[in-house]
């Protein structure tokens, strides 16, 4: 019947870009895996990891990376870290924000607030690559989407580093990582076990900041997507009460003319 | 057009159709006769219209919050995505919207080069149907250098330096095409322009479209002339409108899968990182529905020479009503025809997946082969199998039970195939 | 009930089903498209600003942008603020009291948008007759506590939201 040859056609297209999509990915190894709360049709953010994994980004990375697309106000909106008001003022306020000019065309420093955009951690991306051994430190606002594989990705490379294998020279401030595209990383591991003491409480090895900061990474990237999701589940229902109504309409219709044969 | 005897009901509406006859045309476009058994590759024509206005709606509303600067419009875009209401699901309904459009135009035109819709006398339908596909890559291919990530910038230097390869003004032709000595803001500015300006050429040319459609009314399946009005016939409205808006939704569902829960997998994670024009990707691919052409330029080692196949793959289409010399317009009854159909799509979808790939090793021999079979199907298959295939017999209307069994089972059932 | 009618009604029901529910998801999708025209989160997040106020003298005033638009901020000497509330209630075509538009304890300071309410002007300071600003426009007169006293000018210059975050500065919005 034609309606199935449509439906097995939309199955066809579907497999093939599911199959061609990995081909679209990049010379990865096969990466670790984990099963991110927000991966699949109802995935949501984990409200404590997303807390942690910012914990981890303003200690250890934010010295390097920048996250230019994100403000304060951001981390106490739904569908994120949702810090109450108060600890987003704080946050914001602890960072020192320049502003200006003035009335005199002077630029200052003052308090951040939860308006302005996360403070990047140099002027400039030539003063950042300058000061990180001729390499630049991407920023993270969409590192999540920006490499294939995602978040298992980020993870896979956190996690990734070994000594080289037998026979590799590395030149100075280059280290060997599994899971890196091309192996080779000009990022010292960033993570060890206890360099972030978490004020929840729990326990800061690298497997679990490794954890966190991915998720926090992945929210930043895709701030809607609990919104996503949530209104995703509404409209394809909604698509498929309206189909259902049609179908039988459009029965009802095409009867007449077979009441006529 | 048929003139129909068609008085409005109100007084105000005798007044202004006299004057601007729109409730003729609605009447005309509502009574339209068309043939009962279509299927739902049919459905299509429709499905486009509404990808057309969809990618319309969305555009104009992202442009109101884009902008075309080259640094920052990948921050604006970010914050469209952030910070404008429900910009994210504006955003991803007009880049999933334009990935939808080029699935349902796909399947449009092989319906046509499967039914032979193309055949006499609907040329000038798919003529101008081709003059519709071709803006469309156009404008695709501008929107996606908007965003200005990797992808943008690098698909954009690949694309517009090929007019290099044209002898003597290939040069001058680049420099004025960028404005510039490389794609750069100058470039930026003026595909956004035209990207906004493009798809309106291609409202204009929908509606010469379906008028040249009018003329000669719908081809179907068995291909064969009917009959307007007659038994054969259904008014458009409501018969084909419910079937319509019956395969839209399910095209919607479709689509709102990928909005909703699958928004990247169909583009590259590349363009997620801000162009730089001192760092070229590692594989630089356009979007998937232009690999095939992608596929094809890169299989020839000559610069020009790529760019010549690559667009004479398109125009060869443009003569494909010429080139095709069978009289049987269906490939239902036409067994040999149908055969190469198939291998013609397989074909394609290799080509496609060749585009994908490094061109080198394995996948440039498969591309090579595969450009050489596509023009190998129009120039000589189509001429060759047209005038010697010996057709299946077809039948004298399409309420008469078929004479012998064609590739569809169903038509050896009753005629009131609906479904 | 015939079965015909029966059967006609079932259809009716189906179609009209049909319409309702392709109505509200019509409706649905409109809103995105309308509400994407608001102000967006960036524009709502900058709602304040907040005033350095230390460097103003009594008698004298500053202007700021806030949400696009000028703010007077004046600091009144007491002869200012007598003055301003001297006036009686049935001279004011818009009555206010001093009192109403000042913090209290802060009678000093007067902040206000600085956009006449006849059309949308800025007022110039020092102006007028009544020692306050004078739109030249179309001639509104405003007083020392920024009241409309003559002139096309329906009300008086709107007071914003604001607070003393400290006494040398002040936060709008």
């Amino acid at each position: 019947m034609k309606r199935f040859n449509l439906k097995k056609l939309t199955f066809l297209i579907f497999s093939i870009i599911f199959f061609i999509n990995p081909l679209y990915s990049s010379e990865s190894n096969d990466l670790l895996k984990v099963k991110w709360s927000f991966k699949g049709l109802t995935g949501k953010f984990d409200r404590a990891s997303l807390q942690r994994g910012f914990q981890v980004y303003q200690e250890v990375c934010s010295s390097c990376h920048s996250m230019q697309y994100l403000s304060y106000r951001n981390l106490g909106e739904s569908g994120g870290p949702e810090f109450s008001i108060e600890e987003v003022k704080a946050i914001a306020a602890s960072m020192e924000i320049e502003d200006g000019p003035d009335s005199q065309g002077e630029m200052f420093i003052r308090p951040g607030r939860p308006s302005d955009k996360f403070k990047s951690p140099y002027p400039n991306v030539n003063a950042s690559i300058a000061a990180n051994g001729g390499a630049y430190p991407p920023d993270m606002s969409v590192l999540v989407k920006a490499r294939p594989g995602g978040a298992d990705y980020i993870y896979s490379v956190l996690m990734g580093y070994e000594e080289p294998p037998e026979g590799m020279s590395l030149d100075d401030g280059v280290y060997y990582n599994k899971y890196m595209i091309g192996n080779k990383i000009k990022m010292a591991e960033p993570l060890s076990d206890g360099i972030v003491e978490y004020t929840d409480g729990s326990e800061a090895t690298v497997d679990q900041m490794a954890k966190d900061v991915t998720t926090f990474l992945s929210w930043a990237a895709e701030p809607e997507l609990e919104a996503r999701h949530k209104t995703g589940i509404k409209v394809i229902i909604y698509l498929i009460l309206l189909t259902v109504l049609v179908y039988f309409s459009m029965k009802k219709i095409w009867s007449r003319i077979d009441s006529k044969m | 057009m048929s003139n129909n005897e068609y008085t409005p009901k109100s007084k105000v509406g005798k007044w202004f159709n006299d004057r601007l006859p729109l409730l003729t045309l609605g009447s005309h476009l509502s009574d339209y006769p068309t043939p009962k058994n279509l299927n739902y590759w049919w459905t299509f024509g429709g499905i486009l219209t509404f990808c057309l206005l969809t990618q319309i709606i969305t555009g104009v509303v992202l442009a109101m919050h884009y902008v075309a600067q080259a640094d920052l419009a990948f921050a604006s875009v970010e914050h469209i995505m952030r910070d404008v209401n429900y910009g994210w699901l504006i955003r991803y309904i007009h880049s999933n919207g334009a990935s939808m459009f080029f699935l349902a135009v796909y399947i449009h035109i092989f319906r046509s080069l499967f039914y032979g819709s193309y055949k006499s006398p609907r040329e000038v339908i798919w003529i101008t149907g081709l003059l519709i596909y071709l803006l469309m890559m156009a404008t695709a291919f501008m929107g996606y250098v908007l965003p200005w990530g990797q992808m943008s910038f690098w698909g954009a230097t690949v694309i517009t330096n090929l007019f290099s390869a044209i002898p003597l003004v290939g040069e001058s032709i680049t420099t004025w095409l960028w404005g510039a000595y490389s794609v750069d803001n100058p470039t930026l500015n003026r595909f956004f322009s035209l990207h906004y300006l493009l798809p309106f050429l291609i409202l204009g040319l929908v509606i010469l479209h379906i008028w040249a459609l009018h003329v000669p009314g719908n081809n179907n399946p068995v291909g064969i002339e009917i009959k307007k009005p007659s038994k054969d016939t259904v008014p458009f409205h409501p018969y084909i409108t419910v079937k319509d808006t019956f395969a839209l939704l399910m095209f919607m569902i479709i689509f709102a899968g990928f909005v909703f829960f699958a928004p990247n997998v169909l583009g590259h994670s590349d363009n997620y990182i801000p162009a730089n024009p001192l760092v070229t990707p590692s594989h630089i691919v356009p979007e998937w529905y232009l690999l095939p052409f992608y596929a094809i330029l890169r299989s020839v080692p000559d610069k020009l020479g790529g760019v010549i196949l690559m667009f004479g793959a398109i125009f060869i289409l443009f003569v494909l009503p010429w080139l095709d010399t069978s009289k049987v317009r269906s490939a239902v009854f036409r067994p040999i025809y149908r055969q190469f159909y198939w291998i013609f799509v397989i074909n394609v979808l290799m080509l496609g997946y060749m585009g994908a790939m490094p061109a080198e090793g394995i996948y440039l021999i498969l591309a090579r082969v595969g450009t050489i079979y596509y023009f190998l199907h129009f120039i000589v298959v189509l001429p060759v199998v047209g005038f010697l295939e010996k057709t299946d017999p077809i039948p004298m209307s399409i309420s008469e039970p078929v004479l012998s069994s064609g590739a569809e089972p169903s038509l050896g059932k009753k005629d009131n195939e609906k479904i | 009930m015939s079965k015909e009618e029966k059967k006609v009604n079932r259809r009716d029901f189906l179609f009209t089903a049909s319409y309702t529910v392709g109505a509200v998801g019509l409706g649905a999708v409109v809103w995105p498209l309308v509400h994407q025209m608001n102000p967006d989160k960036a524009q709502k997040a900058l709602a304040t600003t907040e005033v350095d106020i230390s460097k103003i003298e009594p008698g004298k005033s500053i202007t700021v942008l806030w949400r696009g638009k000028p703010v007077f901020l004046k600091r009144r000497t007491q002869e200012e603020i007598a003055e301003a509330r001297s006036v009686s209630l049935n001279d004011l075509p818009d009555p206010q009291k001093d009192e109403e538009r000042v913090k209290d304890g802060k009678d000093e300071w007067l902040v206000m948008l600085g956009v006449c309410t006849h059309l949308g002007c800025v007022p110039l300071k020092d102006k007028g007759d009544y020692k306050g600003w004078f739109c030249p426009c179309h001639g509104s007169h405003y007083d020392l506590s920024g009241r409309i006293r003559k002139g096309p000018a329906p009300k008086n210059m709107e007071i914003p939201k604001y607070e003393f975050v400290d006494s040398n500065t002040i936060k709008i919005g």
